[in-house]
């Protein structure tokens, strides 16, 4: 009874809900008992060391097989979404832009786009998004195949603004972007995550994961954690938490109590 | 009787080669075969041929309905040439005997790039000759559209045995589409076809061969290319229905300088399908190309791609790529590439890849919100889609639609 009553006032206000969640990977357990609620309309920011477990977050809300969820649970809009593949979380409203994004030799930029824009797309559309991304020329290039790092940044985010998803899931997007491509990327994410609307009426949501903390210079955070070992460590503001983490670095931070 | 001037020694090695197997692939016992076969009327309108050959032949892009977008067009059943007819000043399409008849100096040509006694199945078509096409630009002259050729074998259990021979002069273009098929599809047949191929100084041939056979029929094809100074081979090959047993292992020699040679192959084997298919650039002339291509595909049968480039002269430079995917849990996919670099100064490199589409690529696909199905389908088009740099972009089209045509059997 409990829980019904949790999910009907997550429905009202979350877009996502993460509930003692415990993942591994391989048998190996990653991600020990995480919480975390972000409301239909924010975006919180995601600090930790490499290895620490945020990648590993990012890939089990969006449903990767390899990523078990060995206990707890994942709600999104109000649906328990732990058991559900991971187009369907996909075509659910949930969408991620990859640190790391695979080379599929064959497929063009162009093919993915227009899969993500599904029948609402076409060539003019198609076309614009590769302009606003500064892509126009990459849509007959293979996709990721020899791309700069900055690139592949950039590439991503064109996939997502195509995509349209309700939550975003960022995973570092301006790591190995220059000065000049990161206010580009700070354009495309708050396009992506209705910046210029008014909270209320906003519906996009993102979690992004950022080291240096530079996109937040761009785009606005709520909330901020830090992942240690697997575990949220600290929540709070996001540029305090940086300038801790600046000042004393992880474990210091990891280890204070707020 | 045909009068080439040398036949008595071509005679004589083919005879001495009868039963010299060939290098690769399965040995097809030829007495399991028929010869002969009825003569077929001849058509002067092409569109007049039985509606379902026009269907089998339209499958493998040779339009007989419409031919306005083809300059010339020839087409044999069993063994009899049926239909030849050009529609472009400066082509000559006709069958190789009419050839023979009409010019003394093709036994130049005859047996010239392909040896007579390469094996048994060359020595068979010399001495059970079945005509085949006989394709020719003149000096200078450019064509828009391809010329289509199709052999079509109707009869059951025949050996098919055709020779072709495909010249384009100095400075001319060629542009030529053939389609091999089969009407039955069960019944045994064997195709034997040699194809040689000149190409002279500043001459340009683009050749698209679609083959779609049946799962008892097997396939020797034998060709070879000589190409001139500033010449260029463009040869593409795709064959995505079933077959019983397919082996070629066509060849281009650059003898002239600056002489560029591509080849590009589709090859899809279904279950009980064997392919053994390569494509062999021999770089002799100082700043020779060559680029080969290949994409293999099994959904249950044995495919051996192979893939080999000498080079033999200065500042030649050759690309091998390779690359195979297994679609099933059975198939056999072994790609065979080589290199030999004769003098320092070459360039050759070679890539392969061979196993199942990665699940990291296709999950990627699937976070877009494609289904496995979709994202699987997505991967085998992009891998299918050979971009073929100097097609005409109606061949591009036509090449397109036979790979899209075939999707759902690979899916
Ligand atoms: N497939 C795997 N097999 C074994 N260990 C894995 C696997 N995937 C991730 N890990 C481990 O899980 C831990 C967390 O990795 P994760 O990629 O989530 O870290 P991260 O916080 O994103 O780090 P970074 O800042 O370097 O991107 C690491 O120790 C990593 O080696
Ligand atoms: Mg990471």
């Amino acid at each position: 009874m409990e829980s019904e009553q949790a999910i009907e006032i997550s429905e009202v206000r979350n877009m996502l809900e993460i509930k003692q969640l415990t993942v591994a990977v391989e048998d190996k357990e990653i991600l020990h008992d995480v919480n975390m609620a972000i409301k239909k309309g924010e975006t919180h920011a995601l600090f930790g060391p490499n290895g620490s477990g945020k990648t590993t977050l990012l890939m089990a809300i969006m449903g990767f097989p390899r990523y078990q969820v060995t206990r707890g649970n994942i709600i999104f809009k109000g649906e328990d979404i732990t058991k559900l593949p991971l187009d369907e979380r996909a075509r659910l409203g949930i969408g991620m832009s990859f640190q790391r994004p695979p080379v599929v030799r064959g497929v063009k930029t162009r093919d993915i786009v227009a899969a993500c824009l599904k029948g609402r797309g076409n060539e003019e559309i198609i076309g614009q998004l590769a302009e606003k991304a500064n892509l126009a020329d990459f849509l007959n290039r293979e996709i990721n195949y020899r791309f700069s790092g900055g690139e592949i940044k950039r590439s991503e985010m064109m996939q997502l603004l195509a995509q349209k998803p309700e939550l975003s899931l960022l995973d570092e997007p301006e790591s190995g972007v220059d000065l000049t491509n990161i206010a580009l990327m700070g354009e495309l994410i708050n396009k992506l995550l209705e910046k210029d609307c008014p909270i209320r009426t906003r519906k996009c949501t993102g979690l992004i994961i950022t080291h240096t903390g530079h996109i937040l210079n761009y785009v606005n955070a709520r909330t901020g954690y830090v992942m240690f070992d697997g575990r949220i460590a600290c929540e709070g503001d996001p540029h305090e938490i940086l300038a801790t983490i600046k000042e004393k670095g992880y474990r210091e931070c990891a280890r204070c109590t707020k | 009787m045909h009068k080439v001037k040398s036949s008595k020694t071509h005679r004589d090695r083919a005879k001495a080669a009868l039963t010299k197997a060939a290098a690769f692939g399965e040995d097809i016992d030829l007495s399991s075969y028929v010869s002969s076969a009825e003569e077929q009327p001849y058509q002067d309108d092409p569109s007049g041929l039985p509606a379902k050959a026009k269907e089998q032949m339209l499958g493998v892009g040779v339009i007989l309905d419409d031919v306005s977008q083809r300059s010339g067009t020839f087409i044999q059943t069993d063994n009899t040439p049926v239909h030849s007819s050009i529609r472009q000043e400066g082509i000559e399409v006709m069958s190789t005997r009419q050839a023979l008849e009409k010019y003394d100096w093709l036994s130049d040509y005859w047996w010239n790039a392909v040896p007579v006694d390469t094996d048994k199945y060359t020595a068979n078509v010399e001495l059970s000759q079945h005509n085949g096409y006989f394709i020719r630009a003149l000096p200078g002259y450019k064509t828009i559209y391809p010329v289509q050729a199709c052999l079509y074998l109707k009869r059951a259990r025949l050996a098919q045995n055709v020779h072709n021979i495909i010249i384009a002069e100095e400075d001319s273009e060629l542009h030529i589409i053939t389609g091999c098929t089969t009407a039955s599809s069960e019944e045994a047949g064997l195709h034997l076809g040699v194809s040689e191929f000149y190409i002279k100084r500043g001459a340009k041939i683009t050749f698209t061969m679609i083959h779609s056979w049946n799962p008892e029929v097997a396939v020797r094809p034998r060709s070879a290319a000589i190409v001139e100074e500033n010449g260029l081979l463009l040869s593409n090959y795709v064959i995505m229905k079933p077959v019983r047993s397919l082996q070629m292992y066509p060849s281009a020699r650059c003898v002239g300088e600056n002489a560029v040679v591509r080849y590009n192959s589709i090859l899809v084997a279904a279950p009980r399908s064997s392919l053994d298919v390569g494509s062999r650039a021999i770089l002799d002339a100082k700043g020779a190309k060559t680029e080969i291509i290949s994409r293999a595909i099994t959904t249950g049968g044995n495919i051996i791609a192979r893939g080999y480039i000498e080079g033999n002269a200065p500042e030649v430079k050759g690309h091998l790529e390779c690359r195979g995917l297994i679609l099933q849990r059975e198939g056999m996919i072994h790609a065979v590439p080589e290199l030999k670099g004769n003098l320092a100064g070459v360039d050759l490199s070679h890539e392969a890849a061979v196993g199942k589409i990665a699940e990291e690529e296709i999950e990627y696909l699937m976070a877009r919100g494609l289904t496995r199905t979709e994202a699987t389908a997505t991967i085998v088009r992009g891998f299918l889609r050979v971009d073929i740099e100097g097609l005409p972009p109606m061949l591009r089209a036509e090449l397109q639609r036979a790979v899209v045509a075939s999707e759902k059997e690979i899916m």
